[in-house]
């Protein structure tokens, strides 16, 4: 539930409203890294609410704090994947990847009686961790500043007298509105420090 | 018509929306010639205000001509009026507006109730900029319903192109207010933190009203080569102390006024730790504004200076040393820019040739092109500076 909702905010009856949606300004990185986001909480409330569960369809039994604190850490990793900082907080959910392939590596034993659902669980890690990379490559480079946007705009002074003859033109015909003045002149305060 | 419409955090569409129309005998239809992005879009296109609707409107930097008129509006607007509306509705009759504090118009927010919740006092309504200021529909669209028409214009003479005249609605004197404010006298050393579209134009004004020196402090090469280009000197703060320099520049003194046109989204880089606490702090919802620039004016500030405040900010924010800032004596000026307050004045500087508002635009495309154009100004890509558009 959005603070929209919470507040009860509502469009006026007689604002134009949608008839066809139209391109949006989102990139295809940009959703991807969401849905990512969106995956890393619902991934992360479980761990946190159900590592018993979790350990013993793994056979991580023993492992479940670790579990909780791979869910909270799941859920530190959305806070930035979800926002406009994408990059750090997918760069933290790749590292949160490899902690959880090395952990389920320690499940894929053969004296593991659960080492199916920890193989099934690994692969399914490994298409995240390359849906990760995709998308941390993906906004990166949909978003960086190329060497090439460094223009030069000395052309544009926007003073069409020149920028030394435009100095001070406005005091001419310009008064500081009496609303709007900080400090009084040291000419203003001598009568009164001659008191 | 089409408009550039909100859908969520980062998702600006370009949709096909129904037609505005006359709801109140105060209102007028203009048909949008053109319209801009502005930095504070950028906050809501980061959803850093919970306030916004999918299917919003965008924009409030708009300029067209008038289509249909209130029966109200008749005496002070008629069709073919060719005009340009200030980002703040105004009703022209409370006492706010009788003052010159347009921005804080008691009238125009038709959301009061929410305004008063989230600021004490509602401010005036403003278009395409949440619910807490109204939830009008804004002007990066083909056509924009004005309420309050017939105070919510600037009617601008034909022969000057739009790119010289739409900034009327908002960064010129958004800019000039920011300058006045900090009451700019001759001998001043005057500091513009951010070299965005705001910064620009404030820079151009404290070097018309007569600021020795303009320091101006960013980190992009493109906009401080812009800033140079006005003659101001510059600081990049990514290379050098922003302290030390302004201190060198002012024989230790310190500037005798610093405005800040960054506002809530301050650059987050290592160099300075208190802005990944902030960014760390806004993502976590502790803090609504990463207000590095004001605690760096505070303490490089001339004691006994000015501090203007013109680049938006939200909500709450953290660790400003207001020991420093009282004991060094400073005053403190804010605000929305109250755009009709200014424009006379401006309109006639443009006329006459002291300034060129056209200067600041770097891509003019079509409005089909906003929602990109949206990602490339946020990403500061290839250039970008300001974006016009034009339905």
């Amino acid at each position: 539930m959005t603070l929209t909702n919470i507040t009860g905010i509502a469009r006026s009856e007689g604002d134009p409203r949608i008839e066809r949606k139209g391109p949006s300004s989102m990139r295809g990185a940009d959703r991807l890294a969401r849905a990512l986001g969106w995956f890393s909480i619902g991934l992360g409330l479980t761990e946190l609410v159900a590592p018993g569960r979790l350990a013993r369809a793994l056979g991580l039994e023993g492992k479940e704090g670790l579990i909780r604190a791979y869910g909270a850490r799941e859920l530190a990793s959305a806070m930035p994947t979800l926002s406009i900082d994408k990059p750090i907080g997918l760069a933290a959910r790749i590292g949160g990847d490899a902690l959880d392939l090395a952990t389920l590596a320690t499940a894929l034993g053969r004296d593991n009686p659960k080492r199916r659902n920890a193989a099934i669980a690994t692969a399914l890690v490994v298409g995240i961790t390359l849906l990760d990379v995709a998308a941390y490559t993906g906004v990166k480079a949909a978003h960086r500043r190329s060497p090439g946007d460094d223009r030069d705009y000395s052309d544009r002074s926007g003073f069409p007298r020149g920028a030394q003859a435009s100095r001070g033109l406005a005091r001419e015909d310009f008064n500081i509105p009496p609303d709007y003045r900080a400090e009084g002149t040291v000419a203003d305060a001598l009568p009164v420090l001659a008191l | 018509m089409k408009a550039l419409v909100w859908h969520g955090k980062e998702d600006i569409r370009y949709d096909t929306v129904s037609d505005p129309a006359i709801e109140h005998p105060r209102d007028a239809i203009i048909k949008v010639t053109s319209c801009a992005i502005c930095g504070s879009d950028l906050h809501l296109f980061h959803n850093l205000v919970p306030a916004m609707l999918p299917g919003d409107i965008m924009g409030h930097e708009t300029m067209g001509e008038v289509v249909e008129v209130g029966s109200d509006a008749k005496g002070s607007l008629k069709k073919g009026d060719r005009v340009v509306i200030p980002f703040t509705i105004q009703c022209g009759e409370c006492d706010q507006c009788r003052r010159g504090n347009f921005s804080v118009c008691e009238r125009t927010n038709r959301k009061k109730e929410l305004g008063d919740k989230a600021f004490g006092h509602a401010t005036a309504g403003l278009f395409g900029y949440t619910h807490l200021t109204g939830g009008y529909p804004g002007g990066q669209a083909e056509y924009l319903r004005v309420p309050f028409a017939d105070t919510t214009h600037i009617k601008v003479p034909g022969g000057i192109d739009d790119e010289k005249l739409l900034f009327l609605s908002d960064i010129l004197p958004t800019g000039w207010q920011a300058a006045v404010q900090a009451d700019i006298q001759p001998g001043d050393t005057v500091a513009v933190w951010g070299c965005g579209p705001v910064g620009q134009m404030t820079i151009r004004s404290a070097i018309l009203l007569g600021a020795e020196q303009v320091v101006a402090i960013d980190h992009l090469p493109e906009r401080l080569s812009m800033a140079a280009a006005a003659g101001a000197i510059t600081i990049n703060f990514a290379e050098e102390s922003v302290v030390d320099r302004l201190n060198e520049l002012t024989g230790g003194k310190g500037p005798h006024k610093c405005i800040d046109a960054v506002g809530t989204e301050s650059h987050v880089n290592f160099g300075q730790p208190d802005t990944v606490l902030d960014r760390a702090k806004q993502m976590l919802m502790m803090e609504n504004d990463r207000p590095h620039v004001l605690r760096e004016m505070i303490f490089v500030c001339r004691p006994g200076g000015v501090i203007s405040i013109i680049g938006v900010y939200l909500g709450l924010v953290d660790k400003i040393p207001m020991g420093q800032a009282m004991n060094k004596g400073l005053t403190f000026r804010m605000a929305q820019a109250h755009v009709p307050r200014w424009t006379g004045d401006l309109l006639r500087r443009i006329e006459e040739g002291q300034i060129d508002p056209s200067f600041v635009i770097t891509h003019k495309v079509d409005l089909s092109q906003g929602p990109e154009m949206y990602a490339t100004f946020r990403d500061k890509a290839d250039g970008c500076i300001k974006v016009m558009l034009q339905p």
